[in-house]
């Protein structure tokens, strides 16, 4: 299908894309065009010392890019209140594809989790990244009905919610991928709190959290990879060849760019590729060590911009709907980039999750970018 | 919108802000309050220093002639990062490899790991170095293998071939000099511990002798290359490097005809030893000059062939650099043994009796043996010489006239129970020619002798009262005679005390006392000197390659006076007639330079490997001519038999070389330093540089 098959619709795009929020835009634009950079600069002098195309990385992150924005602007074209009509079948393919993904033969596994349904010809789609979508439009839309009053939602409601929330993230949890499940829960906290629901399950689902999390490593339910990673989190000298070593080495990779940087492709660290996933989970690395403090701050700020102008969209909102899918949408973004720049700095625990926009990889630039076009579909519809 | 939910989204928004926040915060700290910290992290990781070693200075002698240079050598090495890139990780490569240049596959595979490859019992050889850097096989490749391996990369991948400097030994003159030279070695990780020398784990350093001593101005410095290199190893970009700065020449005072002539007649006098029974199992040779302390020639026997630490030593060769059985080639004699100087020892003894008043004109009775308490010390071969002056004692070196003087003395100091402000005229006199005192020879590891005076009774007998006061439980069964436990009786009750015999065996060299040749070249110097102690010397200059000179070693004396002009005058003419009537008469007879010498014949209380009782030292010390001394020539033989034949016709052999002897006459033509000693500098050109047969 084209877009410019038709006046009408060219019209139509013209008139959509006038109107959509402008700081949101050029933030996330920012964000897409120093990640592509990013890419690039991350794989350039690797592919090349092979002899292989070394825009190969660039020429699929672009491709990836564009997709996502079609995918976008698809998103931005229905209006959101009639989007909950397809919220099920999202929701129902998320859990087909999670299940797929365990399947053997039918997925596949990276880096230690079982995440992926590779398809001929050598693309992979990872089903969380479409859950996250499923769950958070998913719970919006029932904490949100029949209330366009000042009426909060019952515990009925929010035992519905939960149980929606839940099948997806337990599959995510077998996967395993903990980093995805902290983060799909960090967004379901933060509409339930949202949609005014009573505090006692904000406070309940806090405690269930840490309580989970504690038992989940005594009983083995998380995988000794994930202990280790946590481990050497504690003490990065615990495990220097793997976990701990790149921790350091990503450590070490920002900590040396300085003020300035290096400068763009000019990174001894990136371009001996002493982190591993450069291109990927740890894209923040090269923007640390290229771009110094100015430029890896610069992103922080890009990202801050759009979460309070995504805030502020949710504000102006007299749609709770539209206000929680913009919440759970910024919780996402928000602890998906704090989970990830985070583990580059020895923050938090290693976990991987990519950085949204930035990070090389196309399910989660799909998703990142539709998660974009709700927040726009939800701008565009307040009056 | 209900009150709560908006209340609720502000903390969501609040909390989302300070994620953000915390993140920024520890941005800045990472690359800002401790940014230079990780940068200094993260050059240590990408880069590596490639050593690329400087061209070692050469030794050469005072006329320029090189004893040890680096010359052209082909290096066979591998290239460990693509070999272990290979499905066999290089083994057969290796294999195949050895078979080239002549070494088991085994011995080639051992070599190339890594040290901590192996498990360290089997690691012997192992490369000290990296991974990334050349690991030579052998550095003595034929110009034909190399080629083999250049031509033939398909069936030698990562093996290269490349000509690097050796040490090389060109022997000019014949010499060997594997003692005085020392030799090259890697580094070591105590080398890298000290914290004092900068070494590349890469570099060949100085092990011993010159190259040690001097090894500062020899080594030159290293060229480093600096390169970045990736998480596998290759290199993606070099960095800045220094060139290698060639190191200095070392000019000594050595001369390489005069040190060929000495090794020879050292061998020479070991080898007629043997032949006529003797075990002679090793010696040493000095030449020095006495107006400066220079050492003109140091030999020391048995000796070894020095190319065999740039082919690298076999155990075996390095097994037999120490044993016993192959008399331990490594000692170097001429300051590491030590020798009871036995007759040698009477010059001292002469200054000593002249400090104490005796009259070196009178007569002295010179009987068969004389009794000293309870026990009788007999003459040397137990003959009477009637009465004699003292000067014809020392000739025919009589040990009764000192027996007799010492135990006088002894007496005179109180005897066992000494007397405050005692004279000990005879340990005096030892200490005021630097016995038991290194000489300050600029080599390493030199000996200091013994002086054994109270001081030394004191300790020794601090050290083994226990052993000798328990003799009967703790000695071993053999040594349990009715004599040695007698003495282990003595020695419990009083062995710190100097008893007459002690004393009257000082007095000709004997007892506890022992010297080493370099000690006895230094006194014998000073004699002919007139009373100078000169630091013995062997290097003259550091020398740039330009021909800049760094440092000029000039004479250090050390003491002054430690004679008087009357002893130095009456102990030239004693020592002469040693030569022209007495005990050296013979290994000198018609010889036309004026030597001036004595002989010593010493007894050495221990015993060879096999049990039996060690033969007698020959010494001869001496220096020449005799009016007007220039030379002191030192020759010991350990188990070499008696002095006078031994060492003093190997010590005429050293004239006759130095002097241009031919014919029963000096030859000038032939003589090695026919204008002295050289004062200049020589030009130093080792690769161009031609020998003058005198």
């Amino acid at each position: 299908m084209s877009i410019y098959s038709n006046h009408r619709r060219r019209d139509r795009f013209r008139e959509n894309f006038g109107q959509f929020d402008r700081i949101l835009t050029f933030s996330v634009a920012a964000l897409l065009i120093i990640g592509t950079l990013l890419v690039y600069a991350a794989t350039r002098n690797w592919f090349a010392a092979q002899g292989l195309d070394p825009e190969y990385y660039l020429k699929r992150h672009v491709v990836n890019i564009l997709i996502g924005g079609l995918l976008a602007y698809g998103t931005t074209l229905i209006d959101y209140r009639l989007l909950r009509a397809y919220t099920p079948i999202v929701w129902g393919l998320a859990v087909i594809g999670l299940i797929i993904v365990q399947i053997p033969g039918l997925g596949s596994e990276i880096n230690g989790a079982q995440a992926w349904i590779s398809f001929p010809g050598g693309f992979q789609i990872q089903p969380a990244e479409l859950a996250k979508i499923a769950i958070i439009v998913g719970i919006s839309m029932i904490l949100a009905e029949k209330r366009d009053t000042d009426a909060n939602p019952t515990d009925q409601d929010v035992l519905k919610a939960l149980a929606i929330a839940a099948v997806p993230i337990l599959l995510i949890l077998i996967q395993p991928d903990l980093g995805t499940v902290v983060i799909i829960s960090a967004a379901v906290v933060a509409i339930i709190g949202t949609s005014g629901a009573p505090t006692r399950w904000v406070v309940g689902l806090l405690l269930l959290a840490v309580v989970g999390g504690f038992t989940a490593v005594k009983a083995g339910i998380v995988d000794d990879y994930q202990v280790a990673r946590l481990q050497s989190f504690v003490d990065p000298s615990a495990d220097p060849q793997s976990t701990g070593y790149q921790l350091r080495q990503s450590r070490i990779t920002i900590g040396s760019g300085g003020i300035i940087g290096k400068g763009l492709f000019d990174g001894p660290q990136t371009n001996g590729r002493f982190v591993p996933e450069q291109q990927t989970d740890f894209i923040f690395t090269v923007a640390g060590e290229e771009l110094g403090f100015l430029g890896s701050g610069l992103i922080l700020l890009l990202f801050t911009i759009f979460f309070m102008r995504a805030f502020t969209i949710a504000k102006r909102t007299n749609d709770l709907f539209g206000r929680l899918v913009c919440v759970g949408v910024i919780a996402w973004f928000a602890f998906q980039t704090f989970e990830n720049i985070g583990m580059t700095m020895g923050l938090v625990p290693m976990t991987g999750v990519p950085l949204p926009f930035m990070s090389y990889g196309g399910s989660s630039m799909f998703a990142n970018l539709i998660g974009l076009g709700l927040i726009q579909n939800v701008h565009l519809r307040t009056r | 919108m209900s009150l709560r939910s908006r209340l609720n989204l502000v903390i969501v928004q609040a909390l989302i802000i300070s994620l953000m926040l915390a993140l920024g915060g520890r941005l800045f700290y990472l690359q800002v309050a401790a940014g230079l910290t990780y940068q200094d992290a993260a050059l240590s990781i990408q880069s590596r220093d490639v050593v690329n070693p400087a061209i070692r200075g050469a030794i050469v002698d005072s006329s320029g002639i090189p004893l040890v240079m680096d010359r052209p050598g082909m290096v066979i090495s591998v290239d460990r990062s693509t070999l272990d890139k290979l499905p066999d990780k290089g083994v057969v490569v290796l294999a195949r490899v050895a078979k080239l240049v002549g070494k088991t596959a085994n011995n080639v595979y051992v070599i190339t790991r890594l040290c901590g490859e192996l498990p360290a019992s089997e690691n012997a050889g192992c490369w000290k170095g990296t991974r990334f850097q050349p690991i030579p096989i052998t550095r003595t490749a034929t110009t034909e293998q190399a080629l083999k391996v250049l031509e033939n990369s398909d069936l030698f991948p990562g093996i290269s071939a490349q000509s690097v400097p050796v040490r090389s030994y060109p022997g000019m003159g014949g010499e060997n000099g594997a003692h005085v030279l020392g030799y090259v070695g890697s580094v070591n990780e105590d080398d890298l511990a000290d914290s004092d020398k900068n070494y590349f784990r890469e570099e060949t350093i100085g092990k011993d002798g010159l190259e040690l001593q001097y090894d500062d101005y020899l080594r030159g410095k290293a060229g480093i290359k600096t390169v970045i290199v990736d998480r596998k190893e290759s290199v993606t970009k070099q960095s800045v490097s220094t060139q290698p700065v060639a190191g200095f020449n070392l000019v000594t005072n050595l001369d390489v005809r005069l040190q060929a002539a000495t090794e020879k007649a050292l061998k020479a006098a070991v080898l007629r030893a043997k032949s006529a029974g003797g075990r002679a199992d090793g010696g040493a040779a000095i030449v020095m000059d006495v107006n400066s302390g220079k050492i003109l020639a140091l030999a020391s026997y048995p000796t070894y062939d020095p190319n065999i630490w740039q082919i690298g030593l076999t155990q075996k060769q390095a097994n037999d650099l120490f044993s016993e059985n192959s008399g331990v080639p490594a000692l170097n004699r001429p300051l590491q043994g030590m020798y009871a100087p036995a007759s040698t020892f009477k010059s001292v003894s002469v200054v000593a009796a002249m400090n104490a008043g005796y009259d070196m004109n009178a007569s002295y009775k010179c009987p068969s043996k004389v009794l000293i308490g309870n026990r009788e010390f007999a003459n040397f071969e137990s003959k009477s010489q009637g009465t004699i002056s003292m000067k014809r004692a020392i000739a025919v070196s009589c040990d009764t006239i000192w027996y007799q003087i010492a135990y006088d003395e002894w007496v005179r100091d109180g005897g066992l129970f000494p007397k405050s402000g005692l004279n000990d005229y005879f340990f005096t006199a030892a200490r005021g020619f630097g016995l038991g005192k290194t000489t300050g020879i600029d080599l390493p590891s030199e000996a200091s002798g013994r002086l054994p005076d109270r001081a030394w009774k004191e300790r020794v007998y601090k050290e083994n009262k226990d052993f000798y006061c328990n003799f009967k439980t703790r000695a071993k069964k053999s040594d349990l005679t009715p004599f040695l436990i007698e003495v282990a009786r003595e020695n419990c009750l009083d062995g710190n005390m100097l008893r007459a015999g002690d004393a009257v065996n000082f007095s000709i060299g004997q007892g506890d006392t022992l010297m080493t040749p370099i000690q006895m070249a230094q006194l014998y110097g000073a004699i002919a000197n007139g009373g100078m102690m000169y630091k013995p010397q062997v290097a003259r200059a550091i020398i740039k390659p330009n021909g800049q000179v760094v440092k000029e070693f000039t004479p250090e004396v050390i003491a002054t006076n430690v004679l008087s002009k009357k002893s130095s005058k009456f102990l030239r003419e004693a020592l002469r007639a040693v030569v022209t009537e007495g005990t050296g008469a013979g290994a000198f007879s018609g010889f036309p330079v004026s030597i001036a010498g004595k002989t010593g014949t010493a007894e050495d209380k221990g015993r060879n490997q096999d049990g039996s009782a060690k033969a007698d030292t020959a010494w001869f010390a001496s220096f020449a001519p005799a009016e007007k001394p220039q030379y002191a020539v030192v020759m010991v033989v350990s188990q070499g038999g008696f002095g006078g034949s031994i060492s003093a016709v190997g010590v005429k052999d050293i004239y006759t070389s130095l002097f241009g002897v031919s014919g029963g006459k000096v030859d000038p033509a032939k003589e090695i330093f026919p204008n002295g000693v050289p004062s200049q500098l020589p030009k130093v050109d080792p690769k161009n540089a031609k020998l003058v047969k005198p």
